[in-house]
């Protein structure tokens, strides 16, 4: 996993609510079975017409935005489907940081595993980068996980929280698989009791 | 005196393994479901590190999302879906993982062979790489969806790695009126708190009217639960629960079964446990529901009309409410009974279980499909299709002029042949009416399956009571 240290790029405006994972990468591109290549139908149907052309006014394909690294959206970001293509699919277009008032759970956890930072801030913070990302290429922003903070281009700067786990795996690209393995004895020690008490299971 | 704990917070304590740090815990998990969906890329990278499926008893997979609805006999004709189911089978061969293949009438949708074979029980952790897992809540087991690098973790390590949840509780008291169910609870409940209303917590349900519930309506309302935005929904576990795991082909047996069942009934929550947010719903005031938009909190009584966005105040969900009608095709005040439907969807995880067939089969028994309309029963797994065939169901609706279909997820998110298209307008027993969901363009209204049977006989939303 790419380790995640500072960020700067365009970030493009979504003031959308409930933007659901089906919403992000519809479920024909669920068949699938690499975890790259998705970039191309992330948004599919907002993005695309049923040809296959681009809408014009859909924020990423207006030429500003291309190459924005960063999506500001509304609340409830990411719900619906478990599914983790939507992280892959904002990774794999470029984008690896969302900020909203509110992110639902599975994608909201789903994004640390793939190295994207889901960044929740009160209403008038997303207010205000909100605004500021209308501005299109004009408004490069910068993240710096290490300071959980966002530099805006007029040089403001917003605090944001991060739990220390999640900030540490993104800080050092750690696998958690791996991680979790080197307990094997606590899961060995787990497992001789539950084995003892639900032997059923 | 130790303090009055929840259900929630007896499954969670007895699952931990370790700690991280303050709030991340690593816990265990003792059944993994899995899918051809969400799973390819979990086996690959087991495989790319060299790691074994740590305890593959404690599985349990099944293709469902992709399978054809229609014979099987020929295998699956797209090659799309077909590379994905057999991408599964060859893992699971690999990996020896227990599989129910696509031609065993034990296949069906993952949250209905769980429970249906006794593999789902009480004060369990289970998880599988699919939002609905909730669904198992039913039992009183801590059931929640993962996403694939977490399946990839729980094959690896049979554990997670999870912050604690915060406890809800929504309390749900009295008679449930005529021409209700489970599926009215929970869009009510979703109509009331909203999509994100559970966001962070547990959803527990507890009250009378849930303690009348069938295991069949528990799950469909434990199912929606991660509609309301919720991790996991819990049902403290009862005879009811008991009962239906007695005999099943994985539950425990004999002196087990005893000892399992004396466990199950210290799982309740104690007397004066508290909870972070609480709710209080009156079964009697709840009316059949309908949606009319694209988030399943757009929902509505069916005697109701299609919202107006001038009288929305907040401008975000103004705009949002106008694109939802825009979608959805439909005009501010219209009368949600005059909306007329084109295709109808009885099935999936949230209803697709034998008393959702009888229930829809009881409103179609001497009628007929009204003309224009396209009506699909696809029952939740093949064991469930059985049963309706001994029971004569799948006559009832095939008289009717319904089609009767082999179990999957079918038109529920239209990975096959089953599918909408555009601006074609459902009423489905399904749980999601997002955009697209189920066809690209396609309208979803939810509803339960007497009243997607009921739509299905007039050709128009319609309060099921005035059927009968
Ligand atoms: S029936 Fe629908 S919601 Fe349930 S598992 Fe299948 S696709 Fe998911």
């Amino acid at each position: 996993m790419q380790k995640f240290t500072t960020l700067t790029g365009v970030a493009a405006p979504l003031p959308m609510i409930n933007v659901d994972t089906d919403k992000i990468i519809p479920k024909q591109y669920l068949k699938t079975i690499q975890r790259t290549g998705l970039g191309k139908a992330l948004f599919d149907e907002i993005r695309f017409n049923p040809d296959g052309s681009e809408k014009p006014d859909f924020v990423l394909n207006k030429p500003a935005y291309r190459k924005a690294k960063i999506l500001v959206a509304g609340e409830n970001f990411g719900c619906g489907s478990s599914r983790e293509h939507a992280p892959w699919a904002l990774l794999d277009f470029g984008i690896t940081c969302v900020i909203s008032t509110s992110f639902a759970d599975i994608f909201y956890n789903n994004c640390f595993k793939n190295g994207i930072l889901p960044i929740k801030l009160p209403q008038e913070d997303v207010d205000k980068l909100m605004e500021d990302a209308e501005r299109g290429a004009n408004a490069v922003v910068t993240i710096d996980l290490e300071k959980q903070e966002i530099r805006g281009p007029d040089g403001g700067c917003i605090k944001f929280d991060l739990d220390p786990y999640r900030k540490h795996l993104l800080l050092e690209g750690l696998d958690d698989v791996g991680l979790t393995l080197q307990k094997g004895s606590a899961i060995d020690d787990y497992e001789a009791k539950r084995r003892a008490a639900t032997p059923w299971l | 005196m130790t303090k009055p704990r929840t259900l929630f917070d007896k499954i969670w304590e007895s699952h931990l393994v370790d700690k991280q740090d303050e709030e991340t815990f690593l816990i265990y998990i003792d059944r993994h479901l899995v899918h051809e969906v969400t799973s390819p890329q979990a086996f690959e990278g087991l495989r790319m590190s060299g790691r074994k499926v740590r305890r593959p008893e404690a599985t349990l997979a099944v293709a469902d999302h992709n399978v054809p609805t229609t014979d099987r006999s020929q295998g699956i004709a797209d090659p799309e879906s077909r590379t994905q189911v057999e991408f599964l089978e060859r893992n699971v061969a690999e990996f020896g993982i227990p599989y129910f293949p696509v031609t065993d009438i034990r296949q069906g949708i993952v949250h209905i062979i769980g429970p249906e074979q006794g593999f789902t029980q009480p004060g369990t952790t289970m998880v599988c790489g699919d939002s609905h897992t909730a669904t198992h809540g039913a039992f009183g087991s801590l059931a929640f969806g993962i996403g694939t690098s977490e399946v990839e973790h729980v094959l690896a390590t049979q554990t997670l790695i999870q912050r604690a949840a915060k406890n809800m509780r929504v309390n749900v008291e009295g008679k449930l009126p005529l021409g209700c169910t489970a599926k009215d609870i929970a869009l009510a409940i979703i109509g009331k708190i909203g999509t994100a209303g559970g966001t962070g917590h547990v959803i527990e349900y507890t009250g009378s009217t849930i303690r009348d519930l069938s295991m069949e309506g528990r799950m469909t309302l434990c199912n929606m639960t991660i509609e309301a935005g919720a991790r996991a929904g819990l049902v403290a576990p009862d005879d009811t629960t008991f009962e239906y795991l007695m005999g099943r082909p994985m539950s425990p047996k004999g002196a087990a079964w005893e000892q399992a069942v004396a466990y199950w009934r210290t799982l309740p929550s104690d007397p004066g446990a508290k909870y972070d947010k609480e709710v209080t719903l009156n079964a009697a005031d709840i009316v059949p529901q309908v949606t009319w938009g694209t988030s399943p909190e757009d929902v509505l009584p069916i005697t109701g009309s299609v919202p107006d966005p001038a009288d929305v105040h907040d401008e975000q969900h103004r705009l949002s409410m106008q694109r939802s009608l825009d979608y959805m095709g439909l005009t501010p005040r219209t009368k949600l009974s005059d909306v007329k439907v084109q295709r109808v969807f009885i099935g999936s995880c949230t209803n697709g279980r034998i008393e959702d067939l009888r229930a829809a089969a009881q409103v179609a028994k001497g009628r007929k499909v009204a003309p224009g309309v396209n009506a699909l029963v696809v029952p939740g797994s093949g064991l469930v299709k059985h049963q309706a065939e001994e029971e004569g169901l799948d006559q009832i609706f095939i008289d009717a002029g319904f089609e009767w279909r082999e179990a999957g997820c079918s038109m529920c998110l239209a990975m096959n042949a089953d599918k909408l298209e555009p601006e074609e307008r459902c009423a489905s027993t399904s749980n999601r009416n997002f955009e697209g969901r189920q066809g690209r363009g396609g309208r979803t209204h939810l509803m339960s399956p007497a009243m997607a049977a009921a739509a299905a006989v007039t050709g128009h939303l319609t309060d099921v009571r005035d059927l009968t």
